[in-house]
């Protein structure tokens, strides 16, 4: 799996790595994301 | 989801338990009318990876997920979490 | 004494078993509405008074316990059982039915009503412990007939049936608009869950600390309920009303929102507003979350355990110029997440624990106990959200390790030795942090404790304005 010019979905959650934290990531795999969303389970 | 089609399209997850892990995995292969949000009850079949993942990490800017993961990394139960959304990929053949 | 001193002067916790409002938390009422038979899978698995009162988690809520003494029970927690009392050194446990009867005295607009029988049952026992006035009461003195119930209940009519655990229904919530979604029958009952648990709560710390009500000059309250209408959403100042309802006469308030940083930052301006001389004490309260309950219901059917998120809770804290007694809050100690700062996990607890400590020139190791998201491990590991308490120690370990103060191997004896475990109902702000406050007021007070952090995070994205988190800390030492 090639993530550079690939695009991503980057599913956070609150008490694990967040949303932005995988997107920064991806962004400097060389992806692109196309959403970012951090969940909140309590 | 329908804006954006599934071409090309990677998921990748934050997720801190390897329970939890596979529960989203799922989602994102099969689809589960069970779990909540956006994007339950549709099969997917995307691919999926944890953020924590070789496959994602290797191919990252070392300091940027170091600043990001590194310290997560740290702290969560790596093998199972990454047991288990790999278990759930493999499952679905992709 | 630094005139500018403030004290935190004592706290108290409220817990109300509400099985029979399970069915009414978010998740549960939405798959109930896509299979009717959800109700009895639920039903099955809703405890008793005795149950959720003897509850050593909720026990440790209420002070019966230590979270010391409660990290060496064996879990599972909810198979130990044990004796509990109603009132317990840090605050009360009360059953549904007189919960019912408090909300429905809070009801200023006729909203709830309550089956006629039940009604004046439930205040026979309100009446015979005391503490409510007669115009509360007199609210409990009609209630309607069954056939009025009934009536209310029609296809289509928008309101909601109020039941006990065991299925007798005793009662109706009222929508009071056909039209506005902020004052569905939904929201309202949220809302009036909210304002019964923070009243439960001042109450509380009023009666037990011998407080005189018309010493208060201001409240803040810090939850997250949304009170308005349609064209003010969200609009607020819940303070005031659980004011009126404890007597407060010489008081008015505010709400202070910050999902579930709230009570941190309600606590740091009602600092401000105490050290700038503005007023000499006031009350920062949180009621409820009654959307919360049964959240992960799933996850404890799947494991065969009884539904533990059958509790609403509530917190009130005093706060007061220092005279001498009781812990202070260091107002140099305060740690703020910045727009700036990012949201990663390591950064949000980099500016709450990492930058205040090094700004006081203190170690990690310099804080007895961080008092961080205390959420009850036992109610959300089976739901697969893991042990939230742990994984904040563990980070705050973490931390200590990059920053060349802990060894890795010493992680585990950091995390055992500074942290606690959760044993906080997942009642969103209720859960953060401020759960220890009672812990931490009488530790600093008698000596066990010299140093506490009390750190809260918020997820601000939620409400789908912005992608950040949010978090606030401070320190509370003992008076010198």
């Amino acid at each position: 799996m090639e993530l550079k010019g690939k695009r991503v979905i980057a599913l956070g959650e609150r008490d694990g790595i967040q949303g932005d934290s995988i997107a920064s990531v991806a962004r400097s795999a060389g992806a692109e994301v196309v959403l970012e969303v951090t969940h909140c389970f309590v | 989801m329908d804006k954006v089609g599934t071409e090309d399209l990677v998921v990748i997850l934050g997720t801190p338990t390897a329970e939890s892990s596979e529960l989203y995995a799922t989602t994102m292969v099969d689809g589960d009318p069970s779990w909540a949000g956006a994007l339950a009850g549709t099969a997917l079949g995307l691919p999926v990876f944890h953020v924590t993942e070789d496959a994602v990490k290797q191919q990252a800017d070392a300091s940027v997920y170091d600043e990001q993961v590194g310290v997560a990394e740290m702290v969560l139960e790596l093998d199972e979490i990454r047991g288990a959304v790999k278990k759930v990929r493999e499952g679905n053949g992709a | 004494m630094d005139a500018r001193s403030v004290v935190i002067k004592g706290a108290k916790n409220f817990l109300a078993h509400t099985p029979g409002l399970v069915r009414h938390g978010s998740r549960p009422s939405r798959d109930i509405a896509g299979d009717s038979g959800v109700v009895e899978v639920i039903g099955e698995r809703l405890r008793t008074f005795e149950e959720a009162g003897a509850y050593a988690p909720n026990r440790a809520y209420l002070g019966g316990l230590t979270p010391d003494e409660l990290s060496r029970l064996d879990r599972p927690w909810y198979a130990l059982g044990g004796d509990f009392e109603r009132s317990q050194r840090y605050g009360r446990i009360m059953p549904e039915d007189e919960f019912y009867g408090v909300m429905k005295m809070m009801d200023d607009f006729d909203l709830l009503w309550l089956d006629q029988g039940f009604s004046r049952r439930v205040a026979e026992s309100l009446a015979e412990k005391g503490g409510w006035t007669a115009e509360q009461l007199g609210k409990l003195e009609s209630g309607v007939s069954a056939e009025q119930v009934a009536g209310q209940l029609g296809e289509g009519a928008g309101n909601l049936p109020m039941y006990l655990r065991g299925g007798e229904l005793i009662g109706v919530m009222n929508a009071a608009h056909r039209q506005d979604a902020s004052l569905f029958a939904d929201v309202l009952l949220e809302n009036l869950a909210c304002k019964a648990a923070a009243v439960m709560a001042v109450k509380v710390l009023l009666e037990d600390l011998d407080l005189d009500p018309l010493s208060f000059p201001y409240i803040l309250n810090s939850g997250e309920e949304a009170v308005g209408d349609r064209y003010q959403r969200g609009g607020g100042n819940l303070a005031k009303a659980i004011g009126k309802e404890c007597g407060l006469v010489n008081s008015t308030g505010s709400d202070v929102k910050a999902f579930c940083t709230g009570p941190n930052h309600a606590v740091l301006l009602g600092a401000a507003l105490i050290s700038s001389g503005i007023f000499e004490r006031l009350i920062v309260v949180g009621g409820c979350s009654l959307a919360k309950l049964g959240m992960k219901y799933q996850g404890h059917v799947r494991k065969g355990m009884p539904i533990l998120e059958d509790v609403l809770a509530g917190s009130a804290i005093l706060m007061e110029r220092n005279c001498g007694v009781g812990p202070v809050l260091r107002l140099d100690s305060v740690g703020k997440h910045d727009v700036g700062a990012g949201g990663a996990q390591p950064a949000i607890l980099a500016e709450l624990v990492s930058k205040p400590l090094e700004r006081l020139g203190l170690a990690y190791s310099d804080v007895d106990k961080y008092a961080t998201e205390m959420h009850n491990p036992e109610v959300t590991e089976p739901a697969g959200s893991g042990n939230v308490p742990e994984l904040n120690y563990k980070l705050i370990a973490a931390l200590a390790v990059r920053g060349g103060q802990l060894e890795r191997h010493e992680m585990p004896e950091f995390v055992s030795r500074h942290g606690m475990p959760g044993f906080s109902p997942t009642q969103g702000h209720i859960a953060s942090a401020i759960p220890f406050m009672p812990h931490a007021v009488e530790g600093l007070s008698t000596g066990s404790l010299n140093r506490v952090m009390f750190l809260a995070k918020g997820s601000l994205f939620l409400g789908r304005m912005t992608q950040m988190s949010d978090g606030l800390s401070f320190i509370i030492e003992p008076n010198d």
